[in-house]
């Protein structure tokens, strides 16, 4: 699969690094489809984290640090590094060439993972919630409710390590047990809860794709009234190939935080924000391309 | 906002102060900035895989199996199927069976099936195998017109015109397409005005319905806004329809952008058929199936049922011997 995956991202970089040049052109005019456009866009690169703990073939130690290591030459602000699940992860946040200026985000879902990450030299966590109750039952074994208390008690652990937290929000739109998740259920019971914490960003995510522009739309509706729509993300994945529409209507309602994956469609999303004369990150995504080829 | 305590940050929830102040929303204009936008409650798919989808593809394939795809697609509830194109065999081998297609398909009620009629020679045999619609291709590329078709897009202009003189006679409709509408492999950057010239030639020459295309899918939301908004100035909306490439992975939010504008016609091809003979190895046409998920997804009607453009992208899929394009296909196959 990563092979496939490879040379595919590899022909579609080849292509972009030649044509982009090309077709980019500034609009100048403002219409309704882009008054509300963001001039600058904050790219998450979750492809060292979420990509990776969704491949089956255990990719080594030392290949995810390279993979870092080229991420952090492309200019991205923040790449999520790894997930503090288990002990064991510890010597990749250690492996890895930090990057002046250049967060490393981890994820840590109990507060033993803060100190072990701190140990390891992590200065940015991450917490998880779910916004379906199976879902939170199934995945992290506890319902929604325990999840905002273990939270609870991460946020001390890391407001006393100073180190600062992302929220994360999986099923905004639709869980996999539950179908439709209502929005105010993702708006009061999880974004409200996790920024009022303490989170400095909530990343909205359509964990299994589901979302269309309208529920996508709806849901960020209910949310941006609870949470200033400047520290809301997006975390679209493209299972029914909507993740673009969906970053694009996001975009549209004020959202200016966009997580991708370089293994995923980070090169597609970087076209369509540069297309949309959007600044993101400072160099072009052939690096990317080199990024995802040594993988 | 990480150092106040949590009672005072319940005090400032948005919504508490709205329930107190009523009148705050339309103060700060909040409604019409995130008021969502207005879409259509219908759009009609116009199925271009039997014919752009299948001329792009490198194999050649049986006009039996081109038959029964065009078939399954007719029980789907599609309103209208590119059947095929009566263009020279030398030029298209994948076009050759252009007429046994046409007169070997069941005709469903209520579904069109346009032909593609590149000249007179191609109507008049399009006519004479029974067809009952076609279709017209110009370009905003003049280098594009010239290597594609062979002449200026003046020439074809004069051409079409030919066509269209005489099928109107006949009552027959005619769709105009304009290729290159957002770039073009050989001259890059097209300039929206001459694809609203194109657009506004093919239109008051007669053609009811004018596809704007991306065909080599570089168009963003961004290109895509602008170009409608240049044509829409030459040709009513209503009379627009837009045929994205996936190329780049953009056809899906530039398909958003165009309805956002008041586009009410999009072009797919089932799987996402026909890749790009300009980007070896990438996709070509937006697949049908991902379109409808989209648009049933925003509560839009189409009148087709999903499920069975799935089952009609699997038959000819399996005999190409690979994968769908889409993926909303790749899932469902997933779930099985």
């Amino acid at each position: 699969i990563i092979l496939e995956l490879k040379l595919y991202i590899y022909v579609v970089f080849t292509i972009m690094q030649y044509s982009t040049p090309v077709f980019h052109k500034a609009i100048s005019d403002s219409t309704s489809v882009r008054a509300a456009l963001p001039g600058k866009v904050k790219i998450v690169e979750v492809g060292p984290r979420d990509g990776l703990q969704n491949e089956k073939t255990i990719v080594p130690t030392e290949a995810k640090i390279n993979l870092i290591d080229m991420l952090s030459e492309t200019g991205l602000p923040v790449i999520e590094a790894t997930s503090f699940v288990s002990p064991k992860w510890v010597p990749q946040v250690r492996g890895i060439s930090r990057r002046p200026g250049v967060s490393y985000p981890v994820l840590t879902p109990q507060p033993e993972g803060i100190q072990a990450a701190v140990k390891a030299g992590a200065s940015e966590v991450a917490i998880f919630g779910a916004a379906s109750e199976l879902f939170s039952k199934k995945n992290i074994n506890c319902s929604v409710d325990e999840s905002l208390q273990r939270f609870d008690e991460v946020m001390i652990a890391a407001k006393e390590a100073g180190v600062p937290v992302r929220g994360y929000v999986s099923c905004v739109v639709g869980c996999p047990y539950e179908g439709k998740v209502a929005p105010e259920k993702v708006a009061h019971v999880m974004a409200k809860r996790l920024y009022s914490m303490g989170c400095y960003e909530i990343s909205l995510g359509d964990t299994i794709g589901v979302g269309t522009p309208g529920s996508m739309s709806e849901m960020l509706l209910a949310v941006s009234r609870e949470v200033p729509v400047s520290a809301l993300a997006v975390h679209c994945h493209d299972t029914y190939g909507q993740a673009l529409a969906n970053i694009l209507v996001a975009l549209q309602m004020g959202v200016s935080v966009v997580d991708s994956s370089v293994a995923g469609l980070g090169g597609y999303v970087i076209y369509m924000l540069h297309g949309l004369g959007i600044k993101t990150v400072r160099k072009t995504s052939s690096k990317v391309a080199q990024a995802t080829c040594k993988l | 906002m990480g150092n106040v305590p949590t009672t005072v940050k319940h005090c400032l929830s948005y919504e508490q102060l709205l329930e107190n102040c009523p009148w705050l929303r339309r103060w700060l204009q909040e409604e019409k900035t995130i008021k969502a936008h207005e879409y259509p409650d219908f759009v009609k798919i116009v199925e271009v895989g039997p014919r752009d989808g299948l001329q792009n593809e490198k194999e050649i394939v049986p006009t039996g199996v081109k038959i029964q795809l065009i078939d399954m697609l007719s029980g789907t509830g599609l309103s209208v199927i590119e059947a095929t194109s009566f263009v020279s065999s030398k030029w298209v081998p994948q076009m050759s069976d252009h007429t046994e297609v046409l007169r070997g398909i069941q005709r469903a009620p209520n579904v069109r099936y346009p032909v593609l009629t590149p000249n007179m020679q191609g109507f008049q045999d399009a006519v004479a195998a029974g067809a009952t619609e076609v279709a017209v291709f110009g370009s905003a590329s003049e280098t594009f017109s010239r290597k594609n078709i062979n002449c200026s897009v003046d020439e074809s202009m004069l051409r079409f015109k030919e066509v269209i003189t005489l099928a109107k006679g006949q009552h027959i409709p005619v769709r105009g397409y304009v290729s290159c509408a957002l770039g073009c492999p050989h001259e890059g950057h097209i300039d929206p005005s001459k694809v609203a010239q194109v657009a506004k030639s093919l239109y008051e020459m007669g053609c009811y319905e004018i596809s704007l295309g991306d065909t080599i899918g570089v168009g963003t939301p961004g290109s895509m806004c602008e170009m409608m908004q240049t044509v829409m100035k030459e040709v009513p909306v209503s009379a627009l329809a837009v045929h994205c490439h996936d190329t780049y992975g953009q056809a899906l939010p530039n398909i958003l952008t165009a309805l956002q504008m008041g586009v009410r016609v999009v072009d797919s091809a089932v799987a996402g058929l026909g890749g790009c003979p300009y980007a070896q190895g990438s996709t070509g046409n937006v697949s049908t199936e991902d379109v409808l998920y989209m648009l049933h997804g925003m509560g839009i009607e189409t009148g087709v049922n999903l499920a069975k453009v799935v089952e009609a992208g699997d038959f000819i899929c399996n005999f190409l011997c690979r994968k769908t394009n889409s993926k909303v296909a790749q899932a469902s196959s997933k779930t099985l």
